[in-house]
């Protein structure tokens, strides 16, 4: 199945979790990220029970702190 | 009629001649109020840039003093600034640049005790988050959503960038998509990771752009969108982001009611 990760096309062999696809996708620092799925956030304890499905968009959106000094 | 001077119709003519802004957009810029929060790499070019516009109301708040590794991209301070305070530096670059705007100095690191002050002390239209650190973002977020006013926030690491924009109810704020504070050095700093000095010019800018437009009222703001930048893949992204209906703080239903003074990561009180 495909998805689309951060604007990118992922091909992978069967549906997975979030967890998992963090993994997959190579997701930096899995523990901070926000997920948003097809425009909807998911929050961290929903990472396990959630599974992507075909043609599924996903963004991985990261903590960015830097600026002043 | 005008109120422009022929000096200002002259100085602003690049402005005035552009059919979304006019004479009457230049007018609004002159009575503009932006508070810019830090003066490092984002707010140094959007603070210079807010005031080339004749933004006529400038804040800038900042504890720190200007360092020799500011200038690699901190351009409103100079070599010869180096030990001054950062306000003062550039309070003296921006009367140098447009003597049309009234620059108000706060020599101060924002609080929950300081924020909301600072923020109604000139009634000020909208914010620039130009911080470095996750306690300063989530404090600028809650007052502004507290104090109903718009801001930009954005961040800045190695060579990637981010922005968006808070207009209250209109769209989601920072704690709808970054519910709460990553623990201390989790996620690394400008100073632990480096930056290119230009990404600061770049995110800067765009966050004076939003400040701009929505003063002007003219085109669509980044409310309810991130934008990611990669200088080395040189690659835009504009994703859209909802309103999150558990939010702390923006939300029905709110958990946050009262500003909150996060812990400063051990990296940044090094030095002071």
């Amino acid at each position: 199945m495909k998805l689309t990760v951060n604007g990118k096309e992922l091909t992978i062999e069967k549906s997975i979790n979030l967890k998992d696809l963090l993994v997959v996708a190579k997701a930096e620092q899995p523990d901070y990220v926000t997920v948003e799925l097809n425009g909807e956030f998911v929050d961290h304890s929903g990472f396990e029970s959630t599974f992507v499905k075909d043609g599924d968009k996903v963004e991985f959106l990261y903590f960015m702190g830097g600026g002043a000094r | 009629m005008s109120s422009l001077t022929n000096e200002q119709i002259e100085r602003y003519s690049r402005h005035i001649i552009l059919d979304k802004v006019g004479g009457k957009g230049q007018e609004k810029l002159l009575g503009g109020k932006v508070l810019v929060i830090g003066t490092g790499g984002l707010g140094a070019p959007a603070a210079m840039y807010l005031a080339a516009a004749g933004v006529g109301t400038i804040g800038l708040v900042d504890f720190d003093v200007v360092d020799l590794s500011n200038l690699q991209r901190q351009i409103i301070h100079q070599t010869k600034d180096v030990g001054k305070a950062k306000v003062q530096s550039g309070q003296e670059t921006i009367a140098a640049m447009n003597s049309d705007v009234e620059v108000h100095t706060y020599n101060e690191m924002v609080t929950s005790k300081n924020i909301r002050d600072i923020i109604r002390d000139q009634d000020y239209d909208f914010i620039i988050d130009g911080t470095d650190n996750f306690p300063a973002k989530f404090l600028i977020n809650d007052a502004c959503v507290f104090e109903k006013k718009p801001f930009s926030h954005a961040g800045i690491i190695r060579f990637q960038g981010q922005l968006m924009t808070y207009v209250p109810g209109k769209g989601p704020c920072y704690r709808c998509v970054f519910p709460t504070m990553p623990p201390k050095d989790a996620v690394p700093t400008c100073r632990q990771a480096g930056v290119l000095g230009v990404m600061g010019g770049v995110i800067g800018t765009l966050q004076a752009t939003e400040a701009l437009k929505y003063i002007l009222g003219i085109g669509d703001l980044l409310t309810g969108y991130l934008l990611t930048y990669d200088a080395l893949t040189m690659t835009f992204r504009k994703i859209k982001i909802p309103r999150n209906p558990n939010c702390g703080i923006c939300s029905d239903h709110p958990t946050i009611t009262e500003l909150i003074d996060y812990e400063q990561p051990a990296c940044d009180l090094r030095h002071h």
